[in-house]
């Protein structure tokens, strides 16, 4: 049945049970060697939006303060991810390991796994491979430990400074930028936080080297990718690819031959519509709007028997919801969206009012405040114009 | 350090850590901002500012983001223009736009920005329709009105961070996010101090204060009513500048004057028992130092707080209600004005108190809730009937048809208009203490305060927190028990100030014995009531205006005061006598702390 075009990769759940042997080679290393092996590695991060993982550490480790922070950011919130889930379940020692030796290079004594509301099943489980690491880090004496805070379900909370926030009791809101995280991050301390992906490829890279991550996937790109397959698909599931494949292939290999776009990146995302499989890649490379994509994971695949028009109509709703409502461009900016699409489809706003909304969109690309407000122009822009007749018929 | 950039190619010089907007003022260029606040933390959550930074794609939020060496910033390109333009609009669309019945109408800051970059264009859908939105005017003090709300939280921060009560906050998100009350509650239910600092920050007319302009008109229209106004002393240094007039401009003269002219019966000054207040609080002081330092009575209370700000004395209910025994028993001048207007100046002037109206001008929205308290009837009727903001008295004469600007000056009525530069200086943080060190000091020792000029400058400025410690000496016999004693005093306003003085004495870090708290940054001169905007550049403006006019008054000290003795003979006969126990001093209540 499968068609296997694309080479399927085994590093992140591959489990050997080498993980102490594996944290004593690479604590053994000097923090500037271990720091420079994930830039040569060149990994990103995994979340979505690809910063470099080892400049990250490095910053951290450079700026001067008592206290310091690591976070795994496990508030896997965007519509059609589910690979953190999956990771922390299967190998949770990686992800662990990589905060662990994050501490060491930075100078941090605590790190916090903030878990995604909806994923407090999680919790037990993971408590129990956070004891036995603990365990393990006391033979290694290593002063570093790790406690699970579980979020209460908004969407904007997997925002680094609004998962801060959220930490330090207050609302979920993204904070001004700069101050950077690495600068002032939880508590206002400098703070390295990172995708469970992220840290569970640091494991591949210490145990494998920087060179063979570096040497996979293409350009600017290195390293696998987990994917998390959704939609129109006999196959869905999380799947971990090598970067630099095109959608072609990838639909190719997992859509169900009918496919006429694909949601890259979730609903923060842009949807490539058929003509644009062929000449569209998947990784860092390239502007974010030019033919090659990055992805947080989330590949949605939309067959000939979905409305567009619902699809984005879905979307909107979520982010109608889920916007903190702190900046204008946002709370009002989604809403209008919304009510803009319906009123063209019910006749009540002439079709080239869609037109506006699209300049609302990059208005709102270019002043909302964070992450969140900035992305909704991606799956708005891009469904409105390559699906432009469904919007309005 | 020094940081280098250019804006609108212009360069520019600035410190390190100044903000783009900062910047650019300097080379006299004007960002709009809406969220933004000199008085308050910075929020960038409104977008209005943002500005472009060449080779970057996203605009910058220029009150937010720190100045870098090298930037090029321009404020005014198509894009910026572009961006700014749909930022308002969107505002616009979430804002209850019904400019023409708006108290705020003229001085609505969405409505000037709306003047500046929509012209005429077809917006966006009008999300009011789509919301359900109810208008909070319960409250005596403050209106709350959702619909015209845009979320710039100002309010939010201003209740935080100037007040310590988080009366207001953020609630819910989304398209459901809105500023909101504890259970979202009306407002005169929680905890709020109605200071109205609030009020005086809202950049539109959702938060506004509750006008009492059309029964005050009735009131002076009708013909068997006898209207009495009494004028609080910050309102002289701040009118003018809600009628085009510069901060800082001292307009007794011609305040007087417009209320004479809007029909008033008799123009009387809050001055006049803003001295009176002194001599019933300082001798208050001075019976508290007598019982405890002499008497060993422990159950008087020091430290002794001022009573004059009504936002202090509900904060204190509210958050300290242990400590109200350490409250001063004094009224605030404007009721113990009220409370004399419909006795004593009633007997004086032979008029039924029935049929007096009275009327006070204030800087302070929580005033209003002040003469509606339930104990502040000891004339047998409501002793201040309407209080009225500076800024609707501003807009009373605009109504008129008065022009203010060329009016002569008028003297006030007398009796209860004579005041003395003690009186004035009640305005300002730091002021009652200074009036009552004025008098208090010399009734120990028989000599002026050891000050030059009388001006206790320890006492003065807008440092959060003052104290000052004078040393008793050569007391007079009668109060030798004073003799080498330390009076020690401090001065703070704003409540989160407020809070951390009450902190300090509560764990006996602080060994005050007289302290006095003005509920707003600045003291009354900053109050919710004044005219917008109030920064900290227009409070020093009036601080400096109303040290100005205690200058220029020919008595300086409450005591001093001829028509204050004359009530003493006449009416009242000794401070803390009974007279003034039942028309001059009151109680408070435990409030709740939810």
């Amino acid at each position: 049945m499968e068609k296997k075009h694309l080479k399927r990769l085994d590093l992140i759940f591959k489990n050997e049970h080498d993980t102490e042997e594996i944290l004593a080679k690479v604590l053994a290393k000097k923090n500037e060697e271990i720091i420079n092996d994930l830039i040569i590695s060149g990994l990103k991060g995994r979340g979505g939006a690809g910063y470099p993982t080892g400049l990250k550490w490095k910053l951290t480790a450079e700026e001067e303060s008592d206290e310091k922070y690591v976070i795994c950011n496990a508030d896997e919130g965007e519509p059609g991810t589910f690979k953190d889930r999956e990771i922390l379940s299967a190998v949770p020692h990686k992800v662990l390991t990589g905060m662990a030796v994050c501490a060491r290079v930075t100078g941090a004594k605590q790190g916090f796994i903030y878990l995604r509301g909806e994923y407090k099943f999680l919790v037990p489980e993971l408590e129990k491979a956070i004891a036995a690491f603990h365990n393990l880090l006391a033979t290694l004496n290593l002063d570093f430990s790790v406690s699970v805070f579980i979020g209460s379900g908004a969407y904007i909370c997997g925002e680094e400074s609004a998962l801060f926030e959220s930490m330090e009791g207050k609302r979920g809101e993204p904070r001004n930028k700069p101050p950077f995280p690495t600068q002032k991050g939880y508590k206002a301390k400098p703070t390295v936080i990172n995708n469970v992906e992220t840290l569970a490829h640091t494991y591949s890279i210490f145990k494998y080297g920087p060179e063979k991550f570096h040497d996979l996937g293409v350009k600017d790109s290195h390293g696998s990718k987990v994917f998390s397959v959704s939609g129109d698909t006999p196959i869905p599931g999380i799947y971990e690819l090598e970067f630099g494949m095109t959608l072609q292939k990838f639909v190719d290999d997992f859509a169900d031959g009918d496919a006429k776009a694909v949601q890259v990146g979730g609903a923060s995302g842009f949807c490539v519509p058929r003509k644009r499989f062929e000449k569209t890649v998947i990784g860092y490379q390239g502007t974010l709007t030019g033919p090659s994509l990055p992805t947080g994971g989330s590949m949605m695949i939309f067959n000939s028997s979905r409305s567009m028009y619902n699809v984005l109509h879905n979307y909107l709703d979520f982010f109608v919801e889920e916007s903190c409502g702190q900046c204008t461009p946002c709370r009002v900016g989604t809403q209008q969206l919304l009510l803009g699409i319906q009123a063209v489809k019910k006749g009540e706003k002439p079709s080239l009012y869609l037109d506006k909304l699209l300049s609302l969109a990059e208005t709102m690309r270019v002043t909302a405040k964070c992450g969140l407000g900035q992305s909704v122009a991606n799956s708005f822009s891009s469904i409105v114009e390559n699906f432009r007749e469904e919007m309005i018929y | 350090m020094k940081v280098n950039l250019t804006i609108d190619n212009i360069a520019v010089s600035v410190d390190e850590g100044s903000t783009i907007l900062e910047a650019a003022k300097q080379v006299s260029i004007h960002i709009p901002t809406l969220c933004y606040h000199e008085d308050l933390c910075v929020a960038g959550n409104c977008r209005v500012c943002v500005v472009e930074q060449t080779g970057t794609n996203r605009l910058l939020p220029s009150c937010a983001m720190p100045v870098s060496e090298g930037m090029d910033i321009h404020t005014n390109s198509l894009k910026v223009r572009a961006a700014r333009k749909q930022v308002v609009e969107l505002l616009i669309s979430e804002h209850n736009a019904e400019c023409t019945r708006c108290y705020k109408n003229g001085k609505c800051e969405l409505q000037e920005l709306s003047s500046e970059y929509i012209l005429g264009d077809n917006g966006f859908i009008d999300l009011i329709p789509f919301k359900k939105y109810t208008i909070d005017n319960f409250s005596p003090s403050i209106i709350k009105d959702d619909s015209k709300c845009i979320r710039c939280q100002r309010c939010v921060r201003t209740c935080t961070e100037l007040q310590s009560i988080s009366a207001l906050t953020v609630a819910h998100k989304g398209k459901e996010m809105k500023i909101s009350s504890f259970y979202d509650k009306p407002m005169y239910e929680v905890v709020c101090t109605n200071c109205g600092q609030c009020v005086n920050r809202c950049p539109t007319g959702a938060l506004t204060e509750k006008i009492y302009i059309d029964q005050v008109w009735e009131a002076i229209c009708a013909e068997d009513k006898h209207v009495v106004v009494q004028t609080a002393p910050a309102v002289r240094v701040a009118l003018g500048e809600a009628l085009g007039m510069e901060p800082g401009e001292i307009i007794t003269g011609k305040l007087v004057s417009a209320l004479r002219r809007l029909g008033f019966s008799a123009v009387l000054d809050t001055d006049f028992t803003a001295d009176l207040t002194i001599i019933e609080e300082g001798n208050e002081l001075l019976q508290r130092l007598t019982k405890v330092l002499k008497d060993g009575d422990t159950s008087v209370k020091l430290p002794m707080t001022t009573s004059c700000s009504p936002g202090w004395v509900k904060f204190i209910e509210h958050t300290f209600p242990e400590y109200l025994d350490n409250v001063s028993t004094a009224k605030s001048p404007q009721q113990m004005f009220g409370a004399l207007a419909k006795t004593f100046y009633a007997e004086k002037l032979k008029i039924e108190p029935e049929n007096i109206v009275s009327v006070s001008i204030m800087p302070c929205t929580a005033k209003k809730f002040e003469a509606d308290r339930p104990e502040m009837q000891s004339s047998g009727y409501k002793d201040v009937d309407f209080v009225l903001t500076t800024r609707e008295l501003a807009l009373m004469i605009k109504q008129a048809g008065i022009d203010f600007l060329s009016l002569p000056d008028d003297e006030y009525d007398s009796i209860m208009g004579q005041s003395t530069g003690a009186g004035v200086i009640f305005g300002a943080t730091g002021g009652v203490m200074e009036a009552a060190l004025r008098t208090a000091y010399e009734v120990v020792t028989g000599r002026e305060v050891p000050f030059k000029n009388l001006e206790v400058t320890p006492v003065r400025g807008m440092e959060e927190v003052k104290e000052a410690t004078i040393k008793l000496e050569n007391v007079l016999p009668k109060w030798d028990f004073l003799e080498g004693v330390e009076l020690k005093t401090c001065v703070t306003h704003g409540l989160t100030n407020a809070k951390k003085v009450m902190e300090a004495v509560k764990s006996g870090e602080a060994n005050y014995h007289f302290i006095e708290v003005m509920a707003c940054p600045g003291g009354c001169l900053g109050g919710g009531g004044q005219p917008i905007p109030t920064n900290l550049q227009i409070r020093q403006k009036r601080t400096e205006a109303i040290y100005q006019e205690d200058r220029l008054k020919a008595i300086r000290k409450s005591h001093e005061n001829p028509e204050v003795q004359k009530i003493y003979e006449e009416f009242l006969k000794e401070p803390l006598g009974a007279m003034s126990h039942e028309l001059l001093h009151t109680h408070y209540t435990v409030r709740n702390r939810q």
